[in-house]
């Protein structure tokens, strides 16, 4: 997977978003202060917020270009997203949120199925409850499990952890991780807390006031 | 209580019925639309759909009569073009009645549409969904409440409609004669024994309208 942004230009409330990018490695982290335009950037990327320059291409496929007056709708552009609040549907059980945009698996991704994600991600048991009911670590669990089921070719995961205590976020990095192993899906991982990108991400992309100052390694960019 | 009067509740019962179902597509595509959207126009249509919450009905009703009467512009076509008659019909009632109660749903159901969480749509298009299906299985589930609080208020307010009412469809018995147009007449013409079955009768469908109306909205809903 290779995403690509290029000159992208967002205005937002007191500084624009200018963000010239790729990310090609499995977990991709994006780290910075609240404020830095993190969500703002996943926006951007699910084409739920629209640029006004720049381009953007995932892979081979163009997501954003105004010259050719190209704007790929969010549905179309099979990027999963998993925003900080997780929004599940809250007048849905757990099984019709998994299968809300579920896409039959395709030859190179087999695996993606209702039985296997639910199982990798330990809530078979939760399918006919209410998403209401649901605990915090069980809750982020079918979040990840619906953007899984969805098929995307890259999974934008906003603060997945940030409503969950330190015992929760270490038995919720094994099922990140898996999304990488199991289901080859590669993420785009926003936090603020160092921990967590070190324990997940290949890359970290430090984000300050809408512009990129540092990308590497976690041991090379985190303080 | 006559017969002659059960029959004028059971009329205006079914004609308050029919405005509410003849103004609920149109109410929750007008609210929607204020709701969620952006488009040129948005404030004047808005204050066109609360224009009868402060017109006084009789000149909602000289209105409607100029628009809907054999002369009118929408009146004539009808005729001729349908074979249609409006004013001093029962059709003259349930427009009298939508027209009047119009508002009241539009507003209940906007303030439904902006409750929802807009992160919900967000996701929803993230998983594949299109505009259409965005509406129909998020939305408008998520504001279902307040959209059917809303028809109900409409319900109790076209129970209850008389100024325009008795403009455009006069006070035709056993043709236009509603619950409100007959206590009228029956007090003008000394007759309270007979207009006070009406009044109790009216009082109570009314407020067992509005209790349902606001229990339905007091219901917590997790948006």
């Amino acid at each position: 997977m290779s995403l690509r942004l290029h000159g992208v230009r967002v205005p937002l409330a007191r500084f624009s978003l200018e963000i010239d990018a790729i990310f090609d490695r499995p977990i991709a982290g994006i780290f910075g202060p609240s404020g830095a335009g993190k969500t703002s950037l996943l926006d951007v990327i699910a084409g739920l917020r629209r640029p006004v320059t720049g381009t953007m291409q995932l892979d081979d496929t163009v997501l954003f270009d105004p010259s050719a007056r190209l704007d790929l709708p969010p549905r179309l552009r099979r990027i999963g997203y998993v925003p900080q609040d997780l929004a599940l549907f809250p007048h849905l059980n757990v099984r019709a949120n998994l299968l809300y945009g579920y896409r039959r698996s395709t030859p190179e991704n087999e695996l993606i199925t209702l039985g296997h994600v639910a199982e990798v991600m330990e809530i078979a048991p939760l399918l006919e409850r209410s998403v209401t009911t649901l605990s915090g670590g069980e809750q982020q669990r079918v979040a990840l499990a619906r953007a899984i089921l969805s098929t995307p070719l890259l999974l934008l995961l906003d603060e997945p952890m940030s409503n969950l205590d330190s015992r929760l976020k270490q038995r919720l990095i094994p099922f990140l991780l898996r999304i990488r192993d199991e289901f080859h899906i590669p993420l785009i991982y926003v936090t603020h807390d160092a921990a967590e990108l070190t324990a997940l991400c290949d890359e970290v992309i430090m984000l300050e006031s809408g512009r990129l100052t540092e990308r590497g390694s976690p041991a090379d960019v985190l303080p | 209580m006559t017969a002659e009067a059960w029959k004028i509740v059971f009329f205006t019962i079914e004609v308050s019925a029919l405005s509410t179902l003849l103004i609920l597509p149109i109410g929750i595509a007008v609210a929607w639309l204020i709701a969620r959207r952006d488009w040129p126009g948005k404030a004047v249509v808005e204050t066109v759909a609360m224009l009868p919450l402060f017109v006084p009905p009789v000149a909602t009703g000289l209105l409607l009569l100029m628009f809907f009467g054999r002369r009118g512009p929408l009146g004539s076509v009808l005729q001729r073009g349908l074979g249609i008659e409006i004013v001093f019909t029962w059709r003259a009632v349930v427009l009298a009645c939508a027209v009047m109660s119009f508002p009241l749903l539009v507003r209940t159901a906007q303030s439904a549409f902006q409750e929802v969480n807009t992160r919900f749509e967000d996701v929803a298009r993230t998983l594949g969904a299109n505009e259409w299906r965005v509406f129909g299985t998020i939305s408008l589930p998520l504001a279902m409440r307040g959209i059917v609080a809303g028809a109900v208020l409409a319900f109790a307010r076209a129970m209850g409609e008389f100024g325009a009412t008795a403009v455009v469809a006069g006070m035709i018995p056993r043709k236009t004669m509603t619950i409100s147009l007959s206590i009228y007449q029956n007090v003008q013409l000394g007759r309270d024994s007979a207009a006070l079955p009406l009044l109790f009768v009216s009082v109570v469908i009314v407020f067992i309208t509005v209790l349902c109306g606001q229990i339905i909205s007091m219901c917590k809903h997790p948006r």
